[in-house]
C-alpha cells in the first residue's frame, strides 16, 4: 500500500476547510500495512466534522488496532469541492490516517446512523473505485460492511452491502476479521467471494444479504429464506453484557479543526428501557448497561489530562438516569484536577431526572446547553408514545434550569405521532409558552424557550413499525399550526425540520430491497450529502421512486396490518414481534407501560432471548420528578409495583 | 505575567486555520497544567494573543503567540522550559523554538511587526525569467493591484511593500523565491506578490521564516532564539 498523499496535498489549496482532510487528531494511529494483516477502513458517510465524534467508529478503531495482525484506519465523505477536485484529478477516495486508498483496504465498513447518507455510502464506493452493487465485485475489492442504527433495515442496502454487523460492535468485528484473515491467507482467489461471504454469514450477528431470497406477490413481500441450510433464517443482534469490559475510547480523537461534540466523550451507559414507542434507538439497544461509576471517573479524569479538553459530555441515550449521576457530575466539577474548568454537559436529558442539584452543580463552571424532550404537547399524546413524564415535571426540570442562572433551553418535540390530533400539536405551543413564564421569572426578557420540532418517521423494530407516517402535506400543515400559535409569543423560538426531508427519510427507513434501485437512482442523479439542507432535493426521490414503478404512499404513509411480513422481519434486537405488537395496541388505547430497570420483568425479549440482563448499580430510580411513573415520586426511592392499565397479565 | 513564544508550522498541520490553531493551543496549555489567566466574564476564557495570522496552508519557522500566566499561581513556573514541555502537547509539526517572559505592558505583535521574511515556490517560469519578472517589478515606481475586499474593488499600490524580494533558484515543482513583504499598514500575502509580478503565476508553497520588528532603525524578531540556526536546521536544504 501507498500513501497518495502526494497527490493530495496539491488538492487541499483549492477547497474549504482542508483540515478536514489530513488526519493528525491527536490520539491517531498509523498502523503499518502487511500482507498478513487485516485492514479495516471504516468510513463515516458525512463531513468529517460530523464523523470524527462518532463514538462507535472510534470504538471500533482502537479495538480493532489493539489486535495482532490487524490493522484500522479512518475515511469520511469528502465534501463536494474536494469530491470535483479528487474526481478531476483521479484521486481515490483515502484514508485519513495515512492517506491510502480505500480500495486497497480488506474491509471497507460504513457507520450507519441515518438514512438520508445512504446515498453517500454508494458515492464513498463509487471514489473508491469500488462497484456499486456486491454482485459485481470480484475478489480483487475489498468486501464492504456497514453497521450501526440504520441497519436493523438493512434490506434498502442489500444490493450495495456485502455484509452487515448487527448490533454492538465489539466483539463482532474480531470474529469478523478471523474469517477474513483465512480467506486472505487462500489467496482471494476467483470465486472466492462468495465462499467468505457465506463463511461469514455463520458469524452471530453478521447478516449477508446475498445469501437470501426475497419473494413478493405483487406489491407484497412474502418471504426471504435463506439460499442454503447453513445460513440463519434469522440473523440475532450482537449485544456486549458488560460495558465495564470495555472501556473504550481509551485515547477519544481530538481532532484538528473544528468538529461537532468537540469535547470528551464517556459514554455512561448503553441502552434505555424507558420504552418509548417512537425511539429506535431506545428499542434495539436494550438492555440496559452501566458503566461502573468508578470507572467513569478514571476515563474522565485521564481523559482531561490526556486531551486538554475543559468540557466533558456524558453520553447515553438518557443520562440522568444514570444511577450514580449526581455524584459523578459533583465529582467532576469539584475535582481539584480540574480546576474549577471543566464544564459538564449531559445530552439527552429526561426531564423528570433532571434536579436543581444537577443544574446547582453544573452552573458552577459553565452553563453548557441544555435540550430537554418532552417529545409531545398532551399528557394523552405522551401516554400514546409512552414518554410518560407530567407537565409538571418539565416545568419543575425547566424552573431547575432558570433558577440555576441559564437563561435559554432548546426543547425538541416530534410531530405526526399516532393518533396526534390539532390539540396535541398545540400542546406543544402550550407547553413552550408555560416555560416561557417559568423562565420569566428568573430571566425576564432574556429568557428563549428555543423549541424544535420534528416530523415523526416511525422506525423499524419498534412499536410504531406499523404506523402510516403523515404525508409532508399534513406534517406542513401542524408545523403552520404551530407558527401561527407562537407568533406574538417572544420567548418561543420555533424552529421546524423539513417535511420534505422526513418523507425521504421515511422512503429509507422501512423500505425493502426495491428500494435499493431508488437509492441508486438518486445517487446517480448526483443526490449526495441529503441531510444537509442545501443539497437536500425531494424531487430526486420522487423521480426515482416513480421511475421503478414503486408507489410513495404505499412504502411511506400507508397503515402496516399485524400479519403484514415486514422487511425487517428476519433481523432481530431480540424484541418479540408480539411485544411489539402489544405495545402498539397499548399505544392506540393511551396507556402507558413503566421502565422495567425498576419494574417487574414484561418480557420484551431483549435480556431473556440473549441470557443477559440489566447492568444498573441501583434498583431504586434516581430522585426527582415522576420517573416515568406518572406518580410523585420527588423524594426518590423505590417505586411501587404498579402495572399501568392496559397491559396484559 | 505574561510569555512569548516562537513556534512552527510544518507539513500537514498547516492546513489547519488560524481558529483552529487557537484552540489547539489551549488544550496544549492545559495538558501540561499551565496556570493561565482567564478573561472576566460569562464564559472565561485563557487570554492568548497571536501575532499576524498565517494563511491557511502555509508554513511557518516563526509564529508567535504572547500567553498570560496566573500571576498567583505562576510563580513556580519556568519559561525556559516551557519550550520542552509544550512541544509534545502539539501536534506533529507544530515546535516549541523558544519561550520568554515579557513585560506585562509590552506592545502586541500585532502593532510591533513591520515585516514578515517568506520562501515561496511558484511555477511556471525559469530562474531566469523570474528574475526578470522580479527585476522589473522592483525597478517600477508603483505596482497597482485590484482585490476584492467584503465585495468591493480595492485598488492598493504593491510596490512600497516589497522591502526585497530575490530568486534563489529552481527545486522541485518551480523556482524558489525570497522575499520580505511588509506588515503595515497591512500584510502582504505572497500570492499578491505572484500576482504583482506576472499574471497566472502560481503558488505552490509558502513559508514564512521571519517576522521582523523595525524600531529605531534597528531590525529584530519578536524573540531572539538562543541558537539562531535552529529553525533552519528543520529546513531541508531544497534548492538544488
Amino acid at each position: 500500500m501507498s500513501s497518495v498523499w502526494p497527490r493530495i496535498e496539491p488538492l487541499l489549496a483549492k477547497v474549504q476547510k482542508p483540515a478536514r482532510y489530513i488526519g493528525c487528531e491527536d490520539g491517531m494511529q498509523t498502523p503499518s500495512h502487511a500482507p498478513d494483516q487485516v485492514a479495516w477502513l471504516l468510513v463515516y458517510p458525512d463531513t468529517y466534522e460530523i464523523g470524527l465524534p462518532n463514538q462507535g467508529l472510534q470504538i471500533l478503531y482502537e479495538i480493532l488496532n489493539e489486535r495482532d495482525g490487524t490493522a484500522a484506519e479512518r475515511a469520511y465523505a469528502p465534501w463536494t469541492d474536494m469530491e470535483a477536485q479528487m474526481r478531476a484529478a483521479r484521486v481515490p477516495l483515502f484514508s485519513v490516517d495515512t492517506h491510502r486508498p480505500a480500495g486497497e483496504f480488506d474491509l471497507v465498513a460504513f457507520n450507519l446512523s441515518a438514512e438520508l447518507v445512504f446515498t453517500n455510502l454508494l458515492n464513498c464506493l463509487d471514489l473508491a473505485g469500488i462497484p456499486v452493487r456486491a454482485a459485481e465485485r470480484g475478489p480483487e475489492h475489498p468486501l464492504v460492511v456497514a453497521g450501526g442504527h440504520c441497519t436493523f433495515n438493512p434490506e434498502p442496502l442489500a444490493d450495495f452491502v456485502d455484509l452487515f454487523a448487527i448490533g454492538d460492535g465489539e466483539e463482532v468485528v474480531s470474529d469478523i476479521t478471523e474469517v477474513v484473515r483465512q480467506w486472505k491467507a487462500s489467496g482471494r482467489t476467483p470465486g472466492s467471494r462468495q465462499g467468505v461471504l457465506r463463511e461469514l454469514s455463520h458469524v452471530p450477528g453478521v447478516y449477508v444479504p446475498s445469501m437470501y431470497d426475497v419473494a413478493y406477490d405483487g406489491d407484497r413481500l412474502i418471504a426471504v429464506t435463506p439460499k442454503y441450510a447453513d445460513v440463519p433464517e434469522r440473523v440475532e443482534k450482537r449485544t456486549i453484557a458488560d460495558l465495564g469490559a470495555w472501556p473504550y475510547p481509551r485515547q477519544q480523537l481530538v481532532p484538528m479543526t473544528e468538529v461537532v461534540h468537540d469535547r470528551l466523550n464517556v459514554e455512561i451507559f448503553r441502552g434505555c428501557t424507558r420504552g418509548c414507542r417512537f425511539c429506535q434507538a431506545g428499542m434495539i439497544t436494550r438492555p440496559v448497561r452501566e458503566r461502573p461509576a468508578d470507572q467513569v471517573r478514571t476515563m474522565v479524569s485521564e481523559g482531561l489530562k490526556r486531551t486538554g479538553y475543559d468540557e466533558v459530555s456524558l453520553t447515553s441515550l438518557s443520562s440522568a438516569d444514570y444511577s450514580a449521576i449526581e455524584s459523578t457530575v459533583t465529582g467532576i466539577i469539584n475535582d481539584p484536577m480540574c480546576g474549577g474548568q471543566v464544564g459538564v454537559s449531559l445530552p439527552s436529558l429526561r426531564v423528570d431526572a433532571y434536579t436543581v442539584g444537577i443544574a446547582s452543580e453544573i452552573a458552577k463552571v459553565r452553563r453548557t446547553g441544555l435540550t430537554f424532550a418532552p417529545e409531545a404537547g398532551t399528557w394523552r399524546m405522551r401516554q400514546v408514545i409512552n414518554k410518560l413524564i407530567s407537565e409538571d415535571d418539565l416545568y419543575g426540570a425547566v424552573q431547575s434550569a432558570f433558577s440555576q442562572g441559564w437563561n435559554r433551553v432548546k426543547l425538541y418535540f416530534l410531530t405526526g405521532l399516532p393518533t396526534e390530533n390539532d390539540e396535541d400539536t398545540l400542546g406543544i405551543a402550550d407547553l413552550a409558552r408555560r416555560c416561557v413564564s417559568v423562565g420569566k421569572e428568573f430571566a425576564g426578557n432574556r429568557v428563549t424557550v428555543a423549541t424544535s420540532v420534528g416530523g415523526f418517521v416511525p422506525k423499524p423494530q419498534t412499536p410504531f413499525q406499523w404506523f402510516g407516517q403523515n404525508t409532508s402535506v399534513e406534517l406542513q400543515r401542524k408545523i403552520n399550526l404551530l407558527r401561527d400559535a407562537t407568533r406574538k409569543d417572544k420567548g418561543v423560538a420555533l424552529k421546524w425540520h423539513d417535511p420534505k426531508a422526513t418523507l425521504a427519510e421515511g422512503i429509507a427507513s422501512r423500505g425493502d430491497r426495491r428500494i435499493g434501485a431508488v437509492i441508486e437512482d438518486v445517487w446517480r442523479n448526483g443526490g449526495t450529502f441529503q441531510e444537509w439542507s442545501e443539497h437536500f432535493n425531494l424531487s430526486l426521490w420522487e423521480d426515482a421512486m416513480a421511475r421503478h414503478g414503486l408507489s410513495i404512499d404505499w412504502y411511506v404513509h400507508r397503515h402496516r396490518t399485524e400479519d403484514e411480513i415486514l422487511p425487517w422481519d428476519h433481523v432481530s434486537a431480540g424484541l418479540h414481534k408480539d411485544f411489539l405488537w402489544m405495545d402498539w395496541l397499548d399505544a392506540l388505547n393511551e396507556s402507558g407501560i413503566p421502565d422495567c430497570r425498576w419494574t417487574p420483568c414484561y418480557d420484551c425479549g431483549a435480556c431473556t432471548g440473549y441470557g443477559i440482563e440489566h447492568v444498573v448499580a441501583s434498583n431504586r430510580p434516581p430522585a426527582g420528578g415522576s420517573q416515568g411513573t406518572g406518580q410523585d415520586l420527588s423524594r426518590g426511592g423505590d417505586v411501587p409495583v404498579v402495572i399501568l392499565s392496559g397491559r396484559p397479565a | 505575567m505574561r510569555a512569548r513564544l516562537r513556534y512552527t508550522k510544518l507539513g500537514k498541520i498547516r492546513f489547519t486555520s488560524h481558529r483552529d490553531l487557537a484552540r489547539m493551543w489551549e488544550r496544549a496549555f492545559r495538558r501540561i497544567n499551565l496556570p493561565l489567566a482567564y478573561s472576566q466574564g460569562f464564559s472565561p476564557r485563557p487570554k492568548v494573543s497571536f501575532g499576524l495570522a498565517l494563511p491557511t496552508g502555509h508554513e511557518s519557522v516563526a509564529e508567535y503567540l504572547d500567553v498570560d500566566l496566573d500571576p498567583d499561581k505562576a510563580a513556580g513556573t519556568d519559561i525556559d522550559l516551557l519550550p520542552a514541555r509544550l512541544t509534545p502537547a502539539l501536534p506533529v509539526g507544530v515546535d516549541v523554538l523558544a519561550a520568554a517572559a515579557l513585560d506585562d505592558h509590552a506592545p502586541s505583535l500585532q502593532h510591533e511587526v513591520t515585516s514578515c521574511t517568506w520562501e515561496i515556490v511558484c511555477h511556471p517560469g525559469s530562474a531566469g525569467e523570474l528574475t526578470e519578472l522580479v527585476a522589473r517589478a522592483l525597478a517600477a515606481e508603483s505596482l497597482v493591484v485590484t482585490r476584492e475586499r467584503k465585495g468591493q474593488e480595492v485598488t492598493d499600490d504593491l510596490r512600497p511593500a516589497l522591502l526585497s524580494v530575490d530568486v534563489l533558484g529552481p527545486v522541485e515543482g518551480g523556482v524558489l523565491l525570497t522575499a520580505e513583504l511588509a506588515t503595515q499598514p497591512r500584510g502582504v500575502r505572497p500570492a499578491e506578490l505572484l500576482r504583482a509580478l506576472a499574471p497566472g503565476l502560481e503558488e505552490i508553497s509558502a513559508r514564512r521564516t521571519h517576522q521582523w520588528i523595525q524600531r529605531d532603525g534597528a531590525r529584530d524578531e519578536p524573540l531572539v532564539l538562543d541558537a539562531p540556526d535552529a529553525p533552519h536546521a528543520l529546513l531541508v536544504e531544497r534548492v538544488s
